[in-house]
């Protein structure tokens, strides 16, 4: 029980990397942008953010520039697609290649930094003595944990719910209709891709600044990036599911990890930590899960089924029919 | 309220426009024209396609920007640079193509774009609000309802009521009637008489002259971008008038069809079913008979499994159930190449995509069919000279108008791309043809055309399948007509040497939006 209890409060915090990510992703694609270069701008801002924290001692400015520094990066995919009209997924998978470079570059040295100040971790009154889920929930996580409890109900709320929410769904959907009506679809597109960024480099932050600290060059991200835009499609653009899916990879990551620590599981040698080879292919598990959301998603009926935006993936142009 | 203009002086118009000139890359769509409205009329804006009718329109309605000339609105010069600055002036337009958002409600997409509310959407306030604008018109629609919920008639609604919502007090209708029903056109006459009548002023885009005599106070005529008849009084002109205004030339309105004995059965559609492209039901429960020598029409609104039969039919979409007998060999569920060797020709609703290879030269676009067999090759080896020579006789025999058959064709008209199609499809001698729409876009010179073609074909003891959305079309030119509705027969109707009667269109316009023949009782639908 206690055991289970660990890993599911593990994956409240690995799963806000996630959410934040996912979340920034859905509002690129909700506006008709999809973006591949989460992974890139992830990096670029758990670098960012671990750097201007060793400068300035302060995690909360790490994390703001953060979140500027990613904003900025998805400007490029943003004039490249909106702007130039270019390939949605040519361009993403380039900008994930320069954000990676950027960060290699400018991040190196970073791991020997040393001790920096994190992201404080707070255990809420009250809440965090109900059983069990107290303890899953609210208790020794990062605070960053609990905003991420608020801004998903947030996001679902403002998508839904307010005005801007609405012209955000009709730019995606049929931008034509929203341009008739005097809704400019590329200050949109663009402000959206730039939030999707900005929540990029805030995921990317809250892992080398609360969750798991420090600089570890391509590995700080590991390839969460790519699994923040499969659970997009996962959770069908939908907030509250990205929530739901976001926590149970951040649990699966960490069962992954346990599994193969113990000498002996269910009563028999664990090959997992006899060969810790195989510790690979555990591993590997999310990103295979990845690929197979990826390519039921690019599936076009499949696509329509699930609610994806209509215009995803399009670039618009005024006055061509259709779309 | 009275308008007055510049100089305080009266005017009549509420809309002005004066010597318009637009100029695309290679054509000039508007060449000084002067346009005007009165308030509270139906002002009917006449024309082939590729007239200027929209362009002169989408310049009212702050799309375009015109190269020359001036609008006034009630007498004041305006200068749109957007859709939203007409707006405000009191200009909306219902396009053609529906400016709605599927997977939104009725109101939301009414209160798109708008500055109120500003940010919570609280949807209910609105919902009535809406609800009782619309019951001032006749504009009767849910507002809660999802846009995808929605025939197509409620849509236009839908888009009508989003401009008045706006304030328009003039209203742009751009080809209005071409995705209704016979009913539903009705209904839309009687909205946009009761608006007519509530004082705001109607502009009626169409190349449909029943439907301009019908509707219009005045009627404005445009022919490759010139006026050739301004602000005329509809009552006393004749559609003969109006043709030759539009199309510069004397047009015979119905085909002439011969008489000609049916022969043997060639194509029989049993209890077919298939998914559309959602993967949900297109085709529910189609059965239909062709025999050779007959056009066998399929009348219905858009979207109620049309193209998936046709699909089914030349083997580009699979069927879940039924069967597809030509000549009495089963073709459903095989390859596209396995009807075309049994002679099966289609012309597709999407000339540019199905039709043809838009960068492949005339030449190419010909051959695609015959390439496999001498003497257009020998082995695997295309002999040029003989394929040039095919499409060039083609060229001469379908008037197909193009420098010379190495022109890709993407660069070709309407009519003359069709005509490419035709001509391929035509000179392989099918025995069944499956045309899908094949007059949509097309001048009426180009109709009578293709109309003509289909007639020889039916004559030479092809069996044609006519699909179609214009009802006028296929009683004059089908033998029979059987009614889709969300892929289910509705029923057949059979037409003896042209004739038509009232009784007929209103049994097809039943049909068309739901009601089996054999539960149609019209001495009953009278008292409704």
């Amino acid at each position: 029980m206690e055991a289970i209890i660990v890993i599911l409060q593990a994956g409240i915090a690995n799963g806000t990397v996630l959410l934040f990510a996912t979340l920034g992703e859905i509002f690129a694609e909700r506006s008709g942008v999809m973006n591949l270069g989460v992974e890139g701008m992830m990096l670029l801002g758990a670098m960012s953010a671990y750097s201007v924290t060793i400068a300035t001692g302060n995690p909360w400015l790490g994390l703001l520039v953060a979140m500027l520094v990613s904003g900025l990066l998805s400007q490029i995919h943003a004039y490249i697609t909106i702007t130039l009209k270019a390939d949605q997924v040519v361009s993403g998978l380039a900008l994930t290649f320069l954000g990676t470079g950027i960060s290699l570059v400018l991040g190196e040295g970073l791991s020997k930094a040393g001790a920096v100040s994190l992201v404080p971790v707070y255990s809420v009154p009250l809440l965090s003595a109900i059983p069990i889920l107290g303890k899953i929930f609210f208790t020794d996580q990062s605070v960053l944990v609990y905003f991420g409890f608020i801004l998903a109900p947030l996001a679902w709320f403002y998508i839904n719910r307010t005005r801007p929410g609405m012209h955000l769904r009709a730019v995606g959907e049929y931008p034509s209709a929203a341009d008739a009506l005097g809704i400019n679809i590329f200050a949109m597109r663009y402000a959206y891709v730039f939030l999707g960024g900005m929540l990029a480099g805030l995921a990317g932050g809250t892992i080398s600044l609360a969750i798991s600290p420090g600089w570890f060059s391509e590995m700080t991200t590991g390839g969460q990036g790519w699994i923040a835009v499969g659970l997009v499609i996962f959770a069908q653009w939908d907030p509250f599911k990205a929530m739901f899916g976001a926590y149970i990879f951040g649990a699966l990551n960490r069962v992954i990890l346990d599994i193969q620590l113990p000498k002996v599981i269910l009563g028999i040698a664990n090959p997992f930590f006899y060969h810790t080879y195989l510790g690979f292919f555990l591993q590997m598990i999310p990103y295979a899960f990845t690929i197979l959301v990826l390519v039921i998603g690019s599936h076009e009926a499949n696509r329509k089924r699930m609610g994806a935006p209509a215009a995803l993936g399009i670039p618009y142009v005024r006055g061509e029919r259709g779309l | 309220m009275e308008i007055t203009d510049h100089t305080g002086a009266p005017t009549p118009y509420i809309v002005e426009m004066r010597s318009i000139t637009k100029r695309f890359p290679g054509v000039l769509a508007n060449d000084h024209v002067d346009f005007e409205l009165k308030r509270g009329e139906i002002h009917a804006l006449l024309g082939e396609n590729g007239a200027g009718k929209s362009t002169l329109m989408n310049i009212l309605a702050g799309l375009y920007h015109q190269d020359g000339g001036s609008i006034l609105v009630k007498g004041q010069s305006v200068n749109f640079s957007s859709p939203r600055d007409a707006i405000k002036a009191g200009i909306g337009m219902v396009h053609q193509h529906f400016m709605l958002v599927p997977s939104q409600t009725v109101t939301e997409n009414i209160l798109l774009g708008l500055e109120n509310p500003r940010f919570l959407m609280r949807l209910n306030q609105y919902d009535s609000k809406i609800a009782a604008l619309g019951e001032r018109f006749g504009l009767i629609v849910d507002p809660k309802a999802k846009i995808w919920q929605l025939s197509v008639g409620e849509q236009q609604r839908v888009e009508i009521l989003k401009m008045i919502y706006r304030g328009a007090e003039v209203l742009i209708m751009d080809e209005p009637t071409a995705v209704l029903a016979p009913q539903e056109i009705d209904g839309l006459f009687k909205i946009l008489r009761a608006m007519a009548a509530d004082g705001k002023s109607i502009i009626f885009i169409s190349h449909k002259l029943q439907e301009v005599t019908a509707i219009s106070d005045t009627v404005t005529v445009l022919r490759r971008g010139k006026v050739t008849a301004r602000s005329l009084p509809a009552l006393n002109v004749t559609r003969q008038e109006l043709a030759k205004l539009m199309v510069g030339r004397d047009v015979s309105f119905t085909a002439v069809k011969a008489f000609k004995e049916p022969g043997k059965v060639v194509l029989d559609i049993k209890n077919l079913k298939t998914d559309n492209d959602k993967g949900l039901a297109a085709l529910r429960d189609f059965s239909l008979d062709i025999r050779s020598g007959e056009i066998v029409g399929v009348a219905g609104v858009a979207g109620n499994g049309q193209r998936e039969l046709a699909q089914v039919i030349t083997g580009l979409r699979r069927c879940t159930g039924g069967q597809v007998f030509l000549n009495g060999t089963k073709v459903e569920n095989h390859e596209p190449i396995f009807g075309i060797d049994r002679g099966i020709s289609y012309i597709p609703e999407d000339r540019t995509q199905v039709g043809t290879a838009p960068n492949l030269s005339v030449t190419d676009n010909i051959i695609m069919k015959r390439y496999r067999f001498t003497p257009i090759s020998k082995g695997s080896v295309i002999n040029i000279k003989a394929a040039t020579k095919m499409a060039n006789d083609l060229k001469i025999s379908y008037e197909i108008s193009v420098p010379n058959v190495e022109t890709p064709v993407r660069l070709l008209s309407g009519g003359n791309l069709q005509k490419v199609i035709l001509a391929r499809e035509i000179s392989g001698k099918p025995s069944l043809m499956v045309a899908v729409q094949p007059t949509r876009g097309l001048d009426v010179g180009a109709i009578e055309g293709v109309h003509r073609l289909l007639l020889e074909q039916r004559q030479a003891g092809a069996a044609i399948l006519l699909i179609s959305e214009e009802l006028e079309e296929l009683l004059s030119l089908c033998d029979r007509v059987f009614v889709i509705y969300e892929g289910c027969t509705m029923g057949e109707i059979k037409i003896h040497n042209q004739e038509t009667s009232q009784k007929m269109i209103e049994q097809i316009g039943m049909m068309m939006t739901g009601t089996p023949l054999d539960q149609i009782d019209l001495g009953a639908e009278e008292h409704v």
